[in-house]
């Protein structure tokens, strides 16, 4: 296909200048890479911090002291902590999409949701015959008087089948969509919009009774996983801890893939893709594997979060949702792993805090998040970090010379307006 | 002629029919039987109701009196086949419990002031007494006896609604009437509405060539009611005979049958054609506006949906105005919505050009998740304001109502106001780019904002009149939308996903791409429905839409020549 498509040419001086200030492809804010590889260490210790205390910590704060110890953590916080564990490692898929080969897709929600909806006909197979109705049958069958499983259901009572399946179902979508979306060069927004279209319809797909997927209501109610009981304090902080366990494992391997020849070649693309593209690399094939390998980390994470939450249901498919896992990255800060995860980690705990004390004032602080974080600060919460570090730095050679600082880079976090097609400093 | 039509009653109680006297309205009783032959044996010694001269008619009316019903119901037969003009305001003044008989035996209609007049000559009777006999038996007879003379109306509406209560009694007695009325007849709902009941009647009759001839009729007129009818008569039974034994009607009600689904399938195809574009003009309009701040100003503006929600408010509280300062107008209410629509969209849009969207030109992706931001923070006002329920926008009187344009389409004025609408606003934006200094100015600075600028144009305000401009036509949307639908704060959010498919699928930046994608994606919504259920269809057209992106990347009217590379 990219063979027999003469490639672009690259806009003429004068041309390109022209069309700078609405064609400049959405990339140019982002630092260069060079700044952005240079502070892996701290990432590092604080991602290893945040699996700690989630892996480790939090389940043993569950699980060991007394209930009417202080250091007792209830079974709400952990089964909260789980679930932004799980957000974290979406975060981290999205970052790996967005940040770094600047696909921003609208559909890591309905990887997610697929994922889910995996573990969640496994765990509903594993109720058995002690559903409401005493039927063999889920009891949303029984309910929609069914008389045999639908064969997609079939393998769903292996749990082996059904982690098989937690991955291969957002892979292959993710691949076959990816295939046909990267292939015809849909990129962008455009790419945006379409994947925002499918999401919207997988929702409409699965809230029919007819898919099979319990509709409206989803599929809940689960009972023991591998034998466990979900209600059992123990199994939530062994899910906790498994969460935990797959963040640190989703870092690892994201740092891997970024460090590696693929990742900055993709890093390369989403800064400018026709160079990199005039340079002999086929854009397709190293899109496609980030972008499968990115929803195969949301199946991942939607799997570790359905049994923790006790349900999943086709409102995990919204459009909006997806929007919102963009902006725990946009927040955090893009281009870095770790801004992904603390990113998701905050806002999502602000949902949670909030929702329950102004219910109201949630979307004010959504939208406000959504309008500030791109205006004001685009770089996310790890560029404050970075500003406050910068700063020491200018304090330290300040005392050397007035010369180097007027060098110095001022940590801006103005916007660049209309014609800042160049990257901020 | 009339006198056959007058003894067939009875030979219809005496000869059983095998379609008709399984229906229980039907069977006759021996009271029945009587009354039909008495009058029988009454109009032969008439000698023929059409020649019925006054005094019979007389001697009919003053027979109401009896306090017998049976005689009552003779006499009203009577009266029926009478053809004198007074026979139809008796009968109905019957029917009204507007006869009265004074208590000297004397039969009177009483008018609408309580005043009694003689039946017969019209002349004023001062009297008191009780109304007529009217009994079930008589109310029986009563109706097809005032629906054949009201046959003879002069008005349309009348005619129908007489062939159509005859139709509903489906008896032989009726088609001597109806063939008269038929021939006479030359409104063609009516004739339409003759045939369909004589079609009826004559398919259950026991002659083989009227059945043919009904089966003539029902495919020349194509009434699809006909159609389970037919496919009984060609129909195998359990014990492998035909309910129809003539395999000449049968095979005419085959080639009948094959008629009428060609007829069916046109109707239907019509009708998704018809929806589809009612469906695609309410996509156009909510894509319209996107068309302009997405397709020439490369604006993200994922608020879009929220502009098409404040439009329709802006709806609601134009209503409320009218409500509470101009009652006596409250119905034009829509037409000054449109311009207090527009003006408010365009201020909110100009708002959010300012504030935020002009510091994200040139940033695609940020600009998506800002306007995203700006969505919700519009939607969470506007439930603070006016509450998360629906508020209620109701249509004009004059947009009430609907059109049956083929059996069993009705398109609804609202529907058919909102296409029409919707050619206005293309005109309008239209104009507004083609025709206007404005619009010279936005084509320039979309076009090569650099020379734009240095020829003088102060691109940031055409920038801010541009996205104004589209905010605009996406608030005349609204107002479209609210005379459909619920009005909430969530109104936008299911049409935003539709309004950027549109657009991408149209082509950037092409109006004319825009107005094709939106109806051809309207039309085959509307031909899939019916056969893959909505939400499916929905599915497939999404699919659709990919497929064609995977052929054309940028769009169906991708854009030629220099500036076709810089997207």
């Amino acid at each position: 296909m990219t063979a027999s498509m003469p490639p672009a040419p690259a806009p003429p001086k004068e041309r390109r200048a022209a069309s700078v200030l609405l064609e400049a492809g959405g990339q140019a804010t982002l630092p260069p890479l060079s700044r952005r590889r240079a502070r892996p260490l701290w990432e590092i210790w604080a991602v290893f911090g945040i699996c700690l205390v989630v892996g480790v910590v939090v389940p043993l704060l569950n699980v060991v002291p007394a209930e009417t110890s202080a250091l007792h953590l209830s079974e709400f916080f952990v089964s909260l902590i789980g679930k932004l564990t799980c957000y974290g490692i979406v975060a981290v898929a999205m970052d790996l999409a967005w940040g770094y080969a600047g696909i921003l897709s609208l559909c890591h929600g309905l990887f997610f949701a697929l994922g889910g909806y995996a573990m969640g006909m496994y765990l509903m197979r594993a109720i058995g015959t002690e559903g409401n109705y005493r039927s063999t049958l889920p009891d949303f069958m029984v309910f929609l008087d069914w008389k045999e499983l639908p064969w997609y259901w079939h393998g769903f009572e292996h749990f082996g089948f059904a982690a098989l399946m937690v991955v291969l179902v957002p892979g292959a979508i993710a691949y076959l969509f990816g295939f046909f979306a990267f292939r015809s060069r849909i990129s962008g927004v455009y790419f945006s919009i379409v994947t925002q279209a499918l999401t919207y319809a997988a929702m409409l797909l699965f809230f029919r009774n007819a898919t099979g997927f319990g509709g409206n209501n989803g599929l809940t109610d689960f009972k023991r996983i591998i034998g466990y009981s979900l209600r059992e304090p123990s199994t939530k902080a062994a899910l906790c801890a498994i969460s935990g366990l797959a963040l640190g494992l989703t870092y690892l391997l994201a740092r891997a893939v970024v460090g590696s020849r693929a990742g900055r070649v993709l890093t390369a693309m989403r800064d400018v893709e026709a160079k990199v593209r005039f340079c002999g690399y086929d854009p397709v094939a190293y899109k496609l594997f980030v972008w499968t390998l990115s929803a195969v980390l949301c199946g991942i994470a939607g799997a570790l979060y359905v049994p923790q939450v006790g349900i999943i249901n086709p409102s995990e498919m919204q459009p909006s949702n997806s929007v919102e896992i963009a902006i725990w990255v946009a927040v955090g800060g893009r281009g870095t792993l770790a801004g992904a995860i603390l990113g998701a980690f905050l806002v999502n705990g602000a949902k949670s805090w909030l929702t329950a004390t102004f219910p109201t004032a949630w979307l004010f602080v959504l939208g406000g998040l959504f309008v500030l974080v791109t205006l004001l600060l685009p770089g996310g919460v790890v560029d404050i970090f970075a500003a406050l570090a910068r700063a020491r730095g200018n304090v330290a050679r300040g005392i050397r010379g007035a010369q180097s600082k007027a060098v110095a880079p001022a940590p801006s976090a103005a916007p660049a307006g209309p014609v800042g097609e160049e990257p901020r400093p | 002629m009339l006198r056959q039509a007058a003894v067939v009653p009875a030979a219809a109680a005496l000869a059983p029919r095998p379609v008709a006297a399984g229906r229980p309205g039907l069977c006759l009783t021996w009271q029945r039987y009587l009354t039909a032959l008495a009058l029988a044996v009454a109009t032969f010694f008439n000698g023929g109701a059409a020649r019925a001269d006054t005094s019979d008619f007389a001697t009919a009316v003053n027979a109401l009196g009896q306090p017998s019903g049976d005689a009552v119901t003779s006499a009203a037969q009577t009266i029926g086949a009478s053809g004198d003009a007074r026979a139809l305001g008796l009968l109905e003044a019957l029917r009204d419990g507007a006869v009265i008989v004074t208590d000297g035996g004397e039969v009177t209609l009483r008018d609408a002031s309580g005043a009694l007049h003689d039946a017969v000559t019209g002349a004023p009777v001062a009297a008191t007494g009780h109304p007529a006999t009217l009994d079930n038996e008589v109310r029986r007879v009563l109706d097809p006896l005032i629906a054949r003379l009201e046959l003879k109306s002069p008005a349309p509406d009348v005619r129908l609604a007489a062939v159509q209560t005859l139709e509903s009694r489906s008896s032989e007695d009726d088609a001597p009437v109806m063939r008269d009325a038929l021939a006479s007849e030359k409104v063609a709902p009516v004739r339409r509405a003759l045939v369909a009941a004589l079609a009826e009647l004559d398919l259950a009759s026991n002659d083989p060539q009227r059945r043919l001839g009904a089966i003539a009729a029902i495919q020349e007129t194509g009434s699809i009611r006909f159609r389970s009818t037919l496919q009984g008569l060609v129909t195998k039974q359990d014990d492998g005979t035909y309910s129809e034994p003539d395999p000449r009607v049968r095979s005419g009600a085959q080639s009948a049958l094959a008629a009428l689904d060609r007829k069916q399938f046109m109707v239907d195809g019509a009708a998704d054609v018809m929806y589809g574009l009612s469906t695609g003009s309410i996509l156009l309009l909510s894509a319209l506006g996107l068309a302009i701040t997405f397709g020439l100003m490369r604006v993200i503006n994922m608020a879009h949906g929220e502009m098409l929600m404040i439009g329709a408010y802006a709806t609601y509280e134009t209503q409320a105005f009218f409500h509470a300062h101009l009652p006596e107008h409250e119905s034009w209410y829509l037409v000054a919505s449109v311009p207090v629509a527009l003006g408010t969209c365009m201020l909110v849009g100009a708002l959010l050009e300012r504030s935020v969207v002009r510091f994200l030109y040139g940033r695609p992706l940020e600009t998506l998740l800002a306007t995203y931001g700006l969505s919700l923070l519009l939607i969470q006002t506007v439930r603070s304001i006016f509450g998360p329920q629906n508020v209620a926008v109701e249509n004009p009187h004059w947009l009430a109502g609907g059109t049956e344009v083929f059996e069993d389409v009705v398109i609804p004025y609202n529907r058919m106001a909102v296409v029409l609408f919707t050619i206005a606003v293309v005109a309008f934006v239209s104009y507004m780019l083609r025709g206007t200094s404005l619009g010279l100015r936005v084509r320039a600075v979309t076009q090569n904002r650099p020379m734009a600028a240095c020829m003088g144009i102060a691109t940031r305000r055409v920038d801010t009149w541009t996205f104004a401009l589209g905010s605009g036509v996406g608030g005349l949307g609204g107002v479209a939308l609210a005379q459909l639908g619920n009005v909430g704060p969530e109104l936008g959010q299911s049409y935003i996903v539709d309004s950027f498919l549109v657009v991408v699928l149209g082509g950037v930046g092409k109006l004319m791409g825009c107005i094709v994608a939106a109806f051809s994606l309207g039309i085959l919504n509307k031909v899939l429905e019916p056969i893959a259920g909505a939400v499916l269809g929905k599915i497939v057209v999404l699919l659709a839409v990919i497929l064609v992106i995977q052929k054309r990347p940028q769009g169906l009217f991708a854009p030629r020549g220099r500036g076709a590379e810089g997207t």
